[in-house]
C-alpha cells in the first residue's frame, strides 16, 4: 500500500530544505547547549529529520499533533516558528510556551501542535482524545501521534491501540523505531521487535518503512493518513530509524558500538537524499547551496530572536496554574 | 442503609425542598448537564450497561445513547487521558473512576497531564475535565477498594478537589465542575449514595470556592468533609447533651482550601478538631491543622486535634476496620481534651 510521491522540483527541493532546516537548527542547539544558553535536557533528532518531515506532509492545517520530549522538528515542520523554538529552550518569555516548557515541552495552538510530551508513552491517551472529541463532533480530522519504539513496552501503548481500534478514532499513530529506547537496545527491552504486529494484533492496520528515505515516510503516511480520513479508523506506521547523536547531552554512548552508528550514518537521510536527486539532475549546486543558505539565515534570525527575547516576571509564577479568570471560559475547539 | 442527614445551616429555604438520594441527585446532575450541553458525555468503567458500579448512571444510556454514554475497557490510564484529550477537543468530559485506589493507575495522566498542561504550555491549552471518583471505606471491602486518597490529589496544584458531604452538593458540585475551565475531582464517598436528603436547589446554585457552616457553636470547631460529615454531626449531637457547642465545619473542597471560613469559625470557638477518613501522616488534616497555627495561633486555647484514619491498610474484618476509621466516639473524645472536658 503506498501513494505516488510526487519527485517534481519543487517538492523535493521543500523535502530536503525541511531536513536541512531541522538538522541545522539542532546543531545550533548543540552549540548554545555548549555555550549554556540551553540548559536542562536537550534531546536531539539529528539522524531521523526524513521521518517528521515525510510525515507532517500527510496532514492538513486541521489535523492535531502529540508529539514526544524530542520533538524540535515536528514543531519546526509543523510550523512552529524558529524563534520562538529557540526562545522557548533560552526559556524566553516570547518562546511558544512562555519558557515554561523548555526543549522537552513546545507546544504551539495555531498550528494544534499539543507538546512536547516528557512521559513515555503519555502522549497516546491524550491523542486518543482529541481524536474522540472529533469523532463526536463529526469533524474529519486526523490526529498524529508520535512516538518511539520504547513507549510501545508502556501500558499506555496497550491501552491506547486497544481503545481507538474498538471506537474506531481517526488516530494516526506513528512509531519512530530508532532502536534504544535511551540506552537499552530493542532487542534487551521487547519480546515483539517488529512492532507493527503489536499494532496488528489490536486490528491497527499497520506496516513498517524505511525512515531514512522521505519519499517512503511521506508515501506511507499518506497512505495511511488517507484511510484513517474515509473512516478506516486508526493506523500505525512503523518508522525504521536511527538517532545519531547521544540520547541527550548527557549520554557518553557507553551502549552502542562506534561502528554501528557509523554503519547507520552511511544511510544519512539528508546526504543520501541529496546525493539522489543530484543523480536525477533535479538539483543542482547553485540550487542546493541556495537552500543551505535560507537555513542558515532562518537560524541566525531565529538565534537573535531568542537573544532579544525576555525573561518572564517571576510575579507571573503562579499564573496559568488555573484559568485566568474570564467571561468567556473554556477552550476553543 | 441510611444515614444521619447533615443539616443545611443557615436556614433551610421556605418552601419544603424534594428529599432524594446521594445516588439520585448525581444522576440527576449528569442528566441535566448532558440535556443541557451536547458537549457533556461520561466514561468509564460499566457506566452504560450495567448502570454505574454503584447504579448512579442507571437509565442514562438508555437516554442518550452509546455515543455519550460510553463503556470503556478496564484502561483507567487510557480513558482519563482520553478524557484530557476530548477536554483539549473541545469537549466537556465527565470520567467515572470506580474506586479511588483504581484512580492510581490514572494517576499518571492526571498529575502529569491534567494538572500541568496549562502551566506547562504557558497558558495556551486547559483542560475542562470532571473526574469522579468513588472514595472511602465502611464496606468491608479490604485494602484494595476502600481507602480515601482525596487529601493525596490535593496536594497536586492545577486540580480542584470536591468533596461533596451532603445530597446537595452531590447533586450541585457538577454543573460548577463542568464549568470550570480546568480539571475538577469530585470525590464521592461510596458510603453516601444511599443517603437521602434534601435534593440540590436550581435557585441557589453551590460553588467550589467555600466551605459551609452545618451546625453552628461556640465552644469547638469541627472540621470535616465527605464521609465523615454526618459522623462528625453526630459526635456534635452528643456533645451537646454534655454541654460542649460544637460548631461543624463541612470543608467541601479540598482544593482550593477556603481558609477564611476555617479561621473564622476557629476564632470565635478557640479550639480545633479535623477529622479525617485519609491516613493521618502527611494528609490533608495535617494541613488543615498546620493552617489554623501558622494564621490563628494566638486565638487557640489548645492545641488543634486530628482524627484520621489508623496508618493500616485496610482490613476486611467489620471490627477491624471500624476499629480502624474515624467513629462519633473518637470525635467526642478529641473534642472533650481540646476542651479540657477530658479529665
Amino acid at each position: 500500500m503506498s501513494a505516488p510521491a510526487t519527485l517534481d522540483r519543487p517538492h523535493v527541493h521543500e523535502l530536503l530544505l525541511d531536513m536541512v532546516r531541522i538538522r541545522r537548527m539542532e546543531e545550533m542547539c548543540a552549540e548554545l547547549y555548549q555555550a549554556t544558553k540551553i540548559r536542562g535536557f536537550l534531546h536531539l533528532y539529528i539522524g531521523e529529520e526524513a521521518v517528521a518531515v515525510g510525515a507532517m506532509r500527510a496532514l492538513t492545517a486541521d489535523d492535531a499533533v502529540v508529539a514526544t520530549y524530542r520533538e524540535h522538528g515536528h514543531a519546526l515542520i509543523r510550523g512552529v516558528p524558529m524563534g520562538s523554538i529557540l526562545a522557548e529552550m533560552y526559556g524566553k518569555l516570547e518562546g511558544c510556551s512562555r519558557g515554561r516548557g523548555g526543549s522537552m515541552h513546545l507546544f504551539d495552538a495555531d498550528t494544534r501542535f499539543y507538546g512536547g510530551n516528557a512521559i513515555v508513552g503519555g502522549g497516546l491517551p491524550l491523542a486518543v482524545g482529541l481524536a474522540l472529541a472529533d469523532k463526536l463532533q463529526g469533524r474529519e480530522r486526523v490526529t498524529a501521534c508520535f512516538f518511539g519504539d520504547g513507549a510501545t513496552a508502556e501500558g499506555e501503548f496497550h491501552e491506547s491501540m486497544n481503545l481507538a481500534a474498538l471506537w474506531r478514532l481517526p488516530v494516526l499513530f506513528l512509531c519512530e523505531n530508532n532502536l534504544y529506547g535511551m540506552g537499552t537496545a530493542i532487542e534487551r527491552a521487547q519480546s515483539e521487535t517488529h512492532l507493527a504486529l503489536k499494532a496488528a494484533a489490536y486490528r491497527v492496520p499497520a506496516w513498517d518503512v524505511d525512515g531514512m528515505d522521505v519519499l517512503a515516510t511521506e508515501a506511507t503516511t499518506r497512505a495511511a493518513a488517507e484511510a484513517v480520513r474515509e473512516g478506516g479508523g486508526p493506523h500505525f506506521v512503523e518508522y525504521r530509524t536511527y538517532r545519531f547523536r547521544a540520547h541527550s547531552m548527557f549520554d557518553p554512548e557507553l551502549y552502542r558500538p562506534k561502528q554501528e552508528v557509523a554503519a547507520w550514518k552511511e544511510r544519512d537521510p539528508i546526504e543520501r537524499f541529496r546525493q539522489r536527486l543530484r543523480d536525477a539532475a533535479l538539483l543542482t549546486d547553485d540550487e542546493d547551496a541556495a537552500l543551505e543558505r535560507a537555513a542558515a539565515d532562518e537560524i541566525e534570525a531565529a538565534v537573535a530572536f531568542a537573544e532579544a527575547g525576555t525573561w518572564e516576571d517571576p510575579a507571573e509564577l503562579e499564573r496559568f496554574v488555573y484559568s485566568d479568570p474570564s467571561p468567556a471560559k473554556g477552550v476553543a475547539p | 442503609m441510611t444515614v444521619a442527614t447533615p443539616q443545611r445551616t443557615p436556614a433551610a429555604p421556605a418552601a419544603e425542598p424534594l428529599a432524594t438520594t446521594y445516588r439520585e441527585a448525581v444522576r440527576e446532575a449528569i442528566r441535566a448537564a448532558m440535556r443541557a450541553d451536547p458537549r457533556v458525555f461520561l466514561m468509564g468503567e460499566d457506566v452504560g450497561r450495567y448502570g454505574g458500579c454503584y447504579a448512579v448512571s442507571m437509565g442514562l444510556l438508555e437516554e442518550f445513547g452509546e455515543g455519550r454514554i460510553r463503556d470503556t475497557p478496564l484502561s483507567e490510564s487510557t480513558f482519563v487521558g482520553a478524557g484530557i484529550g476530548a477536554a483539549l477537543g473541545g469537549m466537556r468530559p465527565i470520567v467515572e473512576i470506580m474506586t479511588v485506589n483504581f484512580s492510581l493507575l490514572a494517576l499518571d495522566q492526571i498529575l502529569n497531564n491534567a494538572a500541568t498542561l496549562l502551566h506547562m504550555s504557558g497558558g495556551l491549552f486547559n483542560v475542562p475535565l470532571v473526574i469522579r471518583i468513588a472514595t472511602g471505606g465502611g464496606r468491608q471491602l479490604a485494602a484494595q477498594h476502600s481507602h480515601s486518597l482525596e487529601g493525596w490529589y490535593a496536594h497536586i496544584p492545577g486540580i480542584k478537589v470536591a468533596v461533596p458531604g451532603t445530597v446537595e452538593d452531590a447533586g450541585g458540585m457538577l454543573a460548577p465542575a463542568l464549568a470550570d475551565p480546568d480539571p475538577v475531582l469530585i470525590f464521592e464517598n461510596a458510603l453516601l449514595y444511599n443517603a437521602s436528603g434534601p435534593a440540590p436547589d436550581p435557585e441557589h446554585p453551590v460553588d467550589l470556592a467555600h466551605a459551609a457552616v452545618r451546625r453552628e457553636g461556640g465552644d469547638v470547631s469541627l472540621l470535616t468533609y465527605g464521609g465523615s460529615l454526618y459522623k462528625t454531626l453526630d459526635a456534635a449531637e452528643r456533645l451537646a447533651g454534655e454541654g460542649i457547642d460544637a460548631e461543624v465545619i463541612d470543608l467541601r473542597m479540598l482544593r482550593p482550601l477556603d481558609d477564611a471560613t476555617i479561621m473564622a469559625s476557629v476564632a470565635r470557638t478557640h479550639r480545633a478538631v479535623i477529622v479525617d477518613e485519609g491516613w493521618r501522616s502527611g494528609g490533608i488534616a495535617a494541613e488543615v491543622a498546620a493552617r489554623i497555627t501558622e494564621q490563628t495561633f494566638y486565638d487557640l486555647d489548645a492545641p488543634p486535634e486530628r482524627v484520621c484514619s489508623a496508618e493500616v491498610p485496610l482490613p476486611y474484618a467489620k471490627h477491624m476496620e471500624e476499629a480502624a476509621l474515624p467513629s462519633a466516639e473518637r470525635i467526642v473524645a478529641a473534642a472533650r481534651k481540646v476542651t479540657g472536658r477530658d479529665g
